[in-house]
């Protein structure tokens, strides 16, 4: 039923993503795709993997195999002063997800349990209509199997009772090297995930569009130059231009000129 | 977006073939249509044919074309499902209508009031098409008040344009099938120029900065390196773009076939007089009108921005 759940679930089970740790390493997404060609939406194809260029392979060119989780890398502000951000994107299980409503279906549904947004993928008709409600790229269609596909939160594994309860986190939580990613019930203020998000303000996608996300993102920290205090250089650009006229041929007395004589006979 | 051909040809050929379906009906409620003639019987059976061709097509688009009919199932929130269920529901005064013509003076029932259920149940479903692209509030382009009046007027003037060259053909041509043309011609000109005017004139509002909710709303955000070396389904679907100057000159033709050749047409057939002159003149609105058509509706799609492309390397959708 792609009504929605007549009220929004007491429980909602989602991610925080701390921006300000991500290394952009994709381990997330791999594992995701590992764990995933195993689970609740097996298999996650690829199509065309070994893609060539659009005269090899025509209109397959493009390794477009499905993932549910995919890493995109920002850059902020310009010049010396910006900031690389690594940002991980995947579904953000919304509270009033348009992908759900539009569903012609039925196979597009919001578990009232928890909010967990699915995909039948026996009743799905490979519309494609959802995958162009969602404003942030979450649904993938399988051109093998022919349905849309889409991050299930790890619906498998984190009530899985055969596993450790430890293991119980979505796999992009128990792989991610350096903790950058959090699993936790967002409907519950006193949760661990609630009161990440309250003290390091965080916030919603696209708000604008009102879908109301569930996951949220934690901004990058503030740029800290307090090195000088230590003595470290405040900006790297006087030590490069240091370090450069250092280097610069004739500056280094006789080694300098035996360089120079070098490089001169080894010109000819 | 991407201009999946399958439903460019199903929105045109249904589109037109329940605004045909629409008019006929409308056209022998006012005994506007000879009931000697074939030309009812053959205009109703050609206005069917295209709805069930386009509706054929539709389904070529799909993964699992044979769960097709799931798609009736969610008409409480889905419009495409309204829409799937409006299209079966209007086969059956369609139908009746249909039965009217094909067996002239013999029925019982009043044929002709079916034929105007058949036109309303027509009209909704055209706009239930345009209301599956109008509420999408990811593609500014589509999410746009005039998106479901043109996609009705545009399946409206496609019918009008069948409806006057097969009236030439079958030699009941009157200036009423003319006026019809004229009047549709110029609505929907009026309003798909002030609708490239508000795409124009309308910022648009997300940017890479609310995407990712980086850069205070201040500073340039800007995709350094994308998640994939190559292109992934929602890049192949939703980073379709086309050139500006492309668009204004597309733009340019649809105008020019769509609505002002057809115009000068029908203002050239209320002068003439003759089977042969009307043939003419009609074939040849209907054959601008057709191509024109087919511009509008790529346009429509090519146009259009999803704000997904701000994960991809647009700055502003």
């Amino acid at each position: 039923m792609t009504s929605l759940p007549t009220a929004p679930s007491a429980t909602k089970l989602g991610l925080v993503i701390d921006l300000d740790i991500c290394v952009g390493c994709h381990a997330c997404a791999v594992n995701c795709k590992e764990w995933n060609s195993g689970g609740h939406s097996a298999p996650m194809t690829d199509w065309n993997p070994y893609s060539g260029t659009e005269s090899q392979d025509g209109e397959d060119a493009g390794a477009w195999g499905v993932w549910f989780n995919r890493v995109h890398t920002f850059e902020v502000g310009e010049g010396a002063e910006s900031n690389t951000v690594h940002f991980p994107r995947s579904c953000l299980h919304c509270e009033e997800p348009a992908c759900v409503t539009v569903c012609p279906t039925g196979a597009s549904y919001k578990r009232e349990e928890d909010g967990i947004v699915l995909v039948n993928p026996d009743t799905c008709i490979g519309c494609k209509l959802c995958s162009w409600a969602c404003p942030y790229g979450a649904r993938e269609y399988d051109h093998t199997d022919g349905v849309m596909k889409k991050c299930t939160l790890c619906v498998d594994k984190i009530y899985n009772e055969n596993l450790e309860e430890i293991d119980r986190v979505p796999a992009c939580v128990s792989t991610c090297p350096v903790s950058a990613r959090h699993f936790g019930d967002l409907g519950d203020p006193t949760s661990e995930v609630s009161i990440l998000v309250k003290e390091r303000q965080g916030y919603d996608l696209m708000p604008e569009m009102g879908y109301k996300p569930t996951n949220k993102y934690l901004p990058p920290r503030a740029r800290r130059d307090r090195g000088g205090e230590g003595g470290a250089p405040t900006s790297l650009a006087a030590l490069a231009a240091q370090a450069q006229s250092e280097a610069s041929p004739g500056s280094a007395g006789a080694g300098g000129a035996l360089l120079r004589w070098v490089d001169t006979v080894l010109s000819r | 977006m991407h201009p999946a051909l399958s439903v460019i040809i199903f929105t045109i050929a249904s589109g037109a073939g329940y605004g045909l379906l629409a008019l006929l009906a409308v056209f022998a409620a006012l005994d506007l249509l000879p009931e000697d003639s074939a030309m009812g019987l053959c205009a109703t059976a050609l206005a069917l044919t295209l709805i069930t061709g386009g509706l054929l097509c539709s389904t070529a688009h799909l993964g699992h074309p044979e769960r097709a009919w799931r798609a009736v199932s969610q008409w409480r929130t889905s419009w495409l499902s309204r829409e799937a269920l409006f299209a079966i529901l209007t086969y059956i005064p369609a139908g009746l209508f249909f039965l009217g013509w094909a067996f002239p003076g013999t029925l019982e029932f009043n044929w002709k009031a079916w034929g105007l259920l058949a036109a309303v149940m027509a009209l909704v479903t055209v706009y239930c098409t345009g209301k599956i692209y109008a509420s999408l509030k990811t593609i500014r382009q589509w999410h746009d008040g005039r998106v479901v009046p043109v996609y009705i007027l545009i399946g409206l003037l496609g019918g009008a344009l069948l409806m006057a060259f097969m009236s030439a053909v079958f030699d009941v041509y009157t200036q009423e099938f003319n006026w019809v043309v004229l009047a549709l011609a110029v609505l929907t000109g009026i309003m798909k120029l002030t609708y490239w005017r508000s795409l124009d004139e309308n910022p648009a509002t997300s940017t890479s900065g609310t995407a990712t909710g980086l850069g205070g709303g201040t500073e340039k955000v800007r995709l350094l390196d994308a998640p994939n070396t190559s292109e992934n389904f929602v890049m192949r679907e939703m980073g379709f773009r086309i050139a500006r100057k492309h668009s204004t000159k597309l733009r340019q033709i649809a105008l020019t076939t769509l609505f002002a050749l057809p115009v000068l047409l029908a203002l050239g057939g209320s002068m003439i007089e003759g089977q042969s002159g009307s043939i003419v003149l009609t074939l040849a609105a209907l054959i601008s009108g057709g191509i024109g058509t087919v511009v509008e509706r790529w346009l429509f799609f090519a146009e259009a921005k999803h704000v997904v492309t701000l994960y991809y390397g647009a700055e502003a959708a």
